[in-house]
């Protein structure tokens, strides 16, 4: 776990959200640090997704405030807020006319001008995103003809071309293959140390959470469950809790990591 | 074709409107009609071995109503396309959805209103479009979506009812039947110069903001909760496209009355050609819309010559089988 006397680049402050009458956040506060990966995980309907709705100004939180840099989230344009924070979705079948290059230049949006003329700079970006995520060599495909594993990465790209110093996922690795995963994870890994991003990341895998992030965060009805180390949330007790479900925890031999492992 | 699509469809665009200057009641050859044209350009003098009455014809009659029609096809058209990428839906159209029955009515409103001029009757038609889009919209809303089903529902429903008030409207006015049932039918009854100067304005303005949408509309293809996180302000987007489109449907009603299916099925063929980003789509259906209604037009005014078919159900009859076959071509493709 890192140690740092800077303010946290993402600060969440006793923050809730309603849908209706359905509390779906409840007095949410948590911290992320600029080259942290925060793992967060809990059951379906614990309120990850909702968390990175009122992260990206989708959602308005009914209480608690949310501060990137230093400053309220909602004083932010969206132009201002799509620079500070890039969001990757989960794939669906959305924009499917569009090719995967005009695709990961929509990432670009917040800086383009009304018209939507792309500046070199722009381009060169686009290319770096692509590139990053092994989609250049599908450019010219349309978002209908690629494969759900190759939509996620393009939407991977179109967040990267965004240029923001804090990312959110949710479930990045769902429609990928094994070595798509391993990659994508790899790749968060290497741009959080090269450009000291700021990652928040919904993960179904606990295995997964436990070998990437630095810390992590579970939920479970809309609350804070626990907060820390791989090893410290990652517990028999907590887990039980969270998901009415048995494991057993034990270190791998060779890397050290905290490994989950449901009782048969 | 694939490469330069501008270039391809100005071409068939200043071919249409040759032939729809040159062909009529009275045949003028194309030749000629070319030659008058550009005769009257400062720096051109031809000889004219024409009968003089062609000139008559062609300046004072024709060049108005070919502009006034082909500007109504791009208006249509264009804000077709350009509703198609706000509701992300295929089907929307401002027929469809009811905005051009609206505008209609808001048209007749003003109509039947003795003291104001017809000045004012683009503006009529562009506030009952835009009220007619907002009970729509509000009716079709499912929760955050727009779904195909309850827009072309709300769609028929609004536009009966608005229909339905400007056929009552019509029975009590009985001066303004006549005057009122053949603008209605589609047809661009006006004609001279007098009506194009009142609609250029409007049509300008609309056109431009339907093209300057382009972006925007490409980033909510997306849906609106990603198109935000990238930075779009669609709440401001959506009111800019609706408010665009619906100039652009008024204008168009205004002067040439309710014509279907234009804004439906020029933009499905561009897409299907040029596929789907809405910076080329959209002035491509514009200039799509112009060739397809001189076409029609043209058959309208030649079909029954000397009378005038109106061009409306020109359309319809071309334009609901074609769309049909469309639809049944782009089973098996992915264009939307």
């Amino acid at each position: 776990m890192k140690q740092t006397i800077n303010p946290a680049v993402l600060q969440i402050r006793s923050l809730s959200a309603n849908y209706g009458d359905v509390n779906a956040l409840d007095d949410i506060s948590l911290d992320v640090q600029q080259g942290e990966i925060v793992g967060m995980i809990g059951p379906n309907g614990a309120g990850k997704s909702t968390l990175i709705k009122v992260l990206s100004g989708v959602l308005n939180a009914s209480a608690g405030e949310v501060l990137i840099n230093q400053k309220n989230v909602n004083s932010y344009s969206p132009n201002q807020r799509a620079r500070t924070l890039a969001v990757v979705p989960q794939a669906r079948q959305l924009g499917g006319a569009f090719t995967v290059e005009q695709a990961v230049l929509l990432g670009r949006t917040a800086y383009l001008g009304f018209l939507g003329k792309p500046a070199r700079e722009d381009l060169k970006k686009v290319a770096w995103a692509m590139k990053q995520t092994a989609v250049d060599s599908l450019a010219d495909r349309k978002l209908a003809e690629i494969s759900g594993g190759e939509q996620q990465r393009v939407l991977m790209a179109r967040a990267l071309a965004q240029d923001a110093p804090v990312l959110l996922l949710d479930e990045p690795t769902n429609h990928l293959d094994l070595r798509y995963q391993v990659n994508l994870l790899k790749l968060i890994k290497k741009l959080v140390k090269q450009e000291g991003l700021s990652v928040l990341m919904a993960m179904h895998d606990l295995n997964q959470v436990s070998g990437t992030a630095d810390r992590v965060v579970l939920l479970a009805n809309g609350k804070l469950k626990a907060l820390g180390s791989p090893e410290e949330v990652l517990t028999p007790e907590n887990i039980m809790q969270a998901y009415q479900t048995e494991i057993e925890t034990f270190t791998h031999p060779n890397s050290n990591k905290h490994i989950i492992f449901p009782v048969e | 074709m694939k490469t330069r699509p501008f270039l391809v469809i100005s071409l068939i665009l200043g071919f249409s409107f040759l032939l729809s200057i040159a062909l009529g009641a009275v045949t003028i050859p194309p030749g000629n009609a070319l030659r008058i044209l550009v005769g009257k350009l400062p720096w051109f003098e031809f000889s004219g071995d024409w009968p003089s009455y062609f000139e008559t014809i062609l300046l004072d009659l024709r060049l108005p109503h070919s502009i006034l029609v082909a500007l109504t096809g791009m208006a249509l058209a264009g804000s077709g396309a350009s509703f198609q990428g706000l509701f992300r839906n295929p089907l929307a159209d401002p027929y469809l959805i009811g905005v051009a029955s609206g505008a209609g009515l808001g048209a007749i409103i003003v109509m039947s209103i003795p003291q104001v001029g017809r000045y004012l009757i683009p503006l009529g038609a562009f506030l009952g479009g835009l009220g007619t889009i907002a009970a729509v919209y509000r009716l079709a809303k499912v929760g955050r979506m727009v779904p195909l089903t309850t827009l072309i529902l709300a769609g028929v429903a609004i536009g009966s009812f608005t229909s339905a008030l400007t056929s009552f409207l019509m029975l009590i006015s009985d001066e303004m039947v006549l005057q009122a049932m053949s603008f209605l039918l589609g047809g661009s009854t006006v004609t001279g110069w007098e009506p194009l100067v009142i609609a250029l304005p409007y049509f300008s303005i609309g056109l431009t903001l339907l093209v300057f949408g382009g972006h925007s509309l490409n980033v909510l293809q997306f849906g609106e909760e990603q198109a935000q996180q990238l930075g779009l302000n669609v709440e401001r987007v959506k009111i800019f496209i609706i408010i665009s489109a619906s100039l652009t449907t008024a204008a168009a009603v205004s002067f040439s009355g309710v014509i279907g299916f234009v804004g439906l099925v020029v933009p499905h063929i561009i897409r299907l050609v040029w596929g789907g980003d809405y910076k080329k789509l959209i002035p491509l259906s514009i200039l799509g819309g112009g060739i397809t209604l001189l076409l029609s037009d043209i058959v309208a005014r030649t079909i029954m010559a000397p009378g005038y078919l109106p061009v409306g159900i020109v359309t319809s009859l071309i334009g609901a089988p074609f769309f049909l076959w469309i639809l049944r071509r782009a089973k098996k493709e992915v264009f939307w």
